[in-house]
């Protein structure tokens, strides 16, 4: 009895511990050739396309709704010439990955988990190590760098809408004036901040495909184990994410002191 | 000219309940063996074993001096290009044509132009009899044609060892004795070793020159056709027979006190049916491999049930 309960305990460790060595067989994979450039351009094609327009959608509301929040409060502050770069600085530094994050887990996790965990219980995985491929380095690897492509450009694309959003949000409906909102851009936001939105974002990515690889790669019992192998890989990237962003933004701060003036 | 699998000691279990255990048996180079076995009784396990898709929790299997169970991941990827496996529903791969699927191995593994490798696939294509199905997608096709073509890739890189996860199933009468004809055929022409797994008698009855058995979590017995057509061992005779009365029950096994109640009743096992001829290369060259029928039982002093090795017998098991 005790021996069961241990055992239930200390099953999510062995879980993590199993996805962290998966992790280290894809990154020793990344260096093994020949490199699979074929498959690196679809999988980056393909992550693209799905993507590419819910994110942008959703950069949209994103940066209208801080300009909504940040223009009523800075009114009341009477700093109305500060409202760009209070904007700017919360898309670029959080709405950015954090969107991206959802995006390239939704849409772009759970279609790799649901593409290998298909080839999974077709049995294909199998026929290929038979035939001598290591299917790590053949389907995992291109699209793990992949996603991590498509997650830097996802973070430039929702940084811009997010901006261009905001500023139509807050000059057409706020009634704030061009000029000061673009003036105000480089008041509070520097150049790291951009940085590390598109480090972010790669780690975003590379978390997102790992996961979802997974998933998909141990997924088990016919269609139904496909889904649930979808569902965990969309829940545990989000989770996963969520966490990542926080300890990164946290080191950030650490290394980059804000800009003062 | 094939390549002989050692198997040793080889035990397997899902958390606490035990596949098989101790399961020793080598398969000889060059010939056909069966694997017959209940359904459930890990048959796909032990296949996936010998191609180290799965770990045994003890035991060994030695291909070519290399014990697969133990060796490391790259020696592994090395032995599996003795190999071409055809798997149940044939794993082509859903995002390739045919003609892609077949060369696959070929453009992953040789430095063959495109014209060589043309010709290699439309060799293998022809030998299945899928020529003209090469721009079709797995989907599109019926599981005969997939399974047909997953023996076409299996074979495209002159392998050492074919394994067969279950050819017959959903596939009709015709086409498994199509498929069965194939086989030797093929064992004819590359004298490789193969392994089928199946639960088909027919296939076991008259494909193999070795049938092993599976049951009850160990194997139940391994040695040449006639020795397990002709046994009177109760699993494998009713195995073999198709039978309800002996040791094998609906469910995994029958109870001891059901048993005890048949042999109470007097129930006696139907007399052996007569064994049958083994199945010949249609170009009437005998294998290598192949022995006279009844040869085995000659040499053992056994005598074959009446009608045996008959041309034209009924194929027809049961009772």
């Amino acid at each position: 009895m005790a021996d069961l309960t241990a055992s239930r305990a200390l099953a999510p460790i062995g879980t993590a511990g199993k996805l962290f060595a998966f992790a280290l067989d894809v990154v020793r994979g990344i260096f093994r050739r020949p490199f699979q450039f074929r498959e690196f351009v679809q999988q980056a094609w393909f992550i693209a396309s799905v993507t590419i327009i819910p994110t942008a959608l959703v950069a949209i509301p994103f940066g209208a709704v801080i300009a909504l929040q940040v223009g009523g409060l800075i009114k009341q502050f009477g700093a109305q010439s500060f409202t760009g770069s209070a904007s700017v600085l919360a898309v670029v530094r959080e709405a950015g990955p954090i969107a991206t994050s959802l995006l390239i887990a939704g849409a772009a996790g759970s279609a790799i988990a649901a593409d290998l965990g298909a080839r999974k219980i077709r049995e294909e995985l199998d026929a290929m190590m038979v035939l001598g491929i290591d299917p790590i380095q053949r389907l995992v690897v291109p699209r793990v760098l992949a996603c991590m492509l498509v997650a830097v450009f996802l973070n430039g694309l929702v940084s811009v809408v997010g901006v261009a959003g905001g500023y139509v949000f807050n000059v057409v409906l706020q009634g704030g004036t061009p000029g000061a909102y673009i003036a105000s851009f480089t008041a509070l936001a520097q150049l790291p901040d951009l940085y590390q939105g598109m480090a972010k974002a790669l780690v975003f990515g590379l978390i997102a495909a790992i996961v979802a690889s997974y998933k998909g790669m141990n997924a088990g019992g016919g269609p139904k184990g496909v889904g649930d192998a979808v569902n965990e890989s969309v829940v545990v990237t989000f989770m996963l994410l969520f966490v990542v962003n926080f300890v990164m933004s946290a080191i950030y701060f650490q290394l980059v002191p804000p800009k003062t003036g | 000219m094939g390549v002989e699998i050692q198997i040793e000691g080889l035990t397997k279990s899902f958390g606490k309940q035990l596949i098989w255990g101790d399961v020793t048996l080598t398969v000889p180079a060059g010939e056909i063996c069966v694997m017959l076995g209940p359904s459930g009784t890990g048959k796909s396990v032990l296949l996936k074993t010998l191609i180290g898709l799965l770990k045994p929790d003890r035991g060994s299997v030695v291909i070519e001096g290399v014990d697969i169970t133990a060796c490391r991941e790259r020696e592994l990827y090395e032995i599996r290009k003795l190999f071409g496996v055809l798997f149940q529903d044939g794993a082509m791969f859903g995002s390739m044509n045919l003609y892609d699927n077949v060369a696959f191995p070929l453009r992953e593994h040789t430095r063959k132009s495109e014209s060589e490798i043309r010709s290699i696939v439309m060799e293998k294509m022809d030998l299945v009899g899928l020529l003209g199905a090469e721009d079709k997608l797995p989907g599109e096709i019926s599981g005969g044609m997939r399974k047909r073509a997953g023996l076409a890739r299996a074979l495209v890189l002159d392998p050492e060892i074919v394994l067969f996860d279950e050819p017959d199933s959903g596939l009709d009468p015709v086409r498994t004795s199509f498929l069965n004809q194939l086989i030797v055929d093929l064992n004819a022409q590359i004298d490789a070793t193969f392994l089928i797994v199946t639960h088909d008698i027919n296939t076991a009855r008259t494909v193999p020159d070795n049938i092993g058995l599976l049951y009850h979590r160990h194997l139940a017995m391994f040695g040449p056709r006639e020795m397990l057509l002709s046994s009177e061992e109760p699993v494998v005779r009713q195995f073999l027979n198709a039978q309800t009365i002996g040791p094998i029950g609906m469910s995994e096994e029958k109870d001891a006190d059901e048993l005890e109640a048949e042999r109470e009743r007097g129930v006696e096992l139907p007399p052996l049916p007569p064994i049958p001829l083994q199945l010949e290369p249609s170009n009437g060259i005998p294998r290598r491999s192949q022995r006279p029928p009844g040869d085995w039982c000659r040499e053992n002093g056994v005598i074959p049930p009446s009608g045996s090795f008959e041309q034209n017998m009924t194929m027809s098991t049961g009772g």
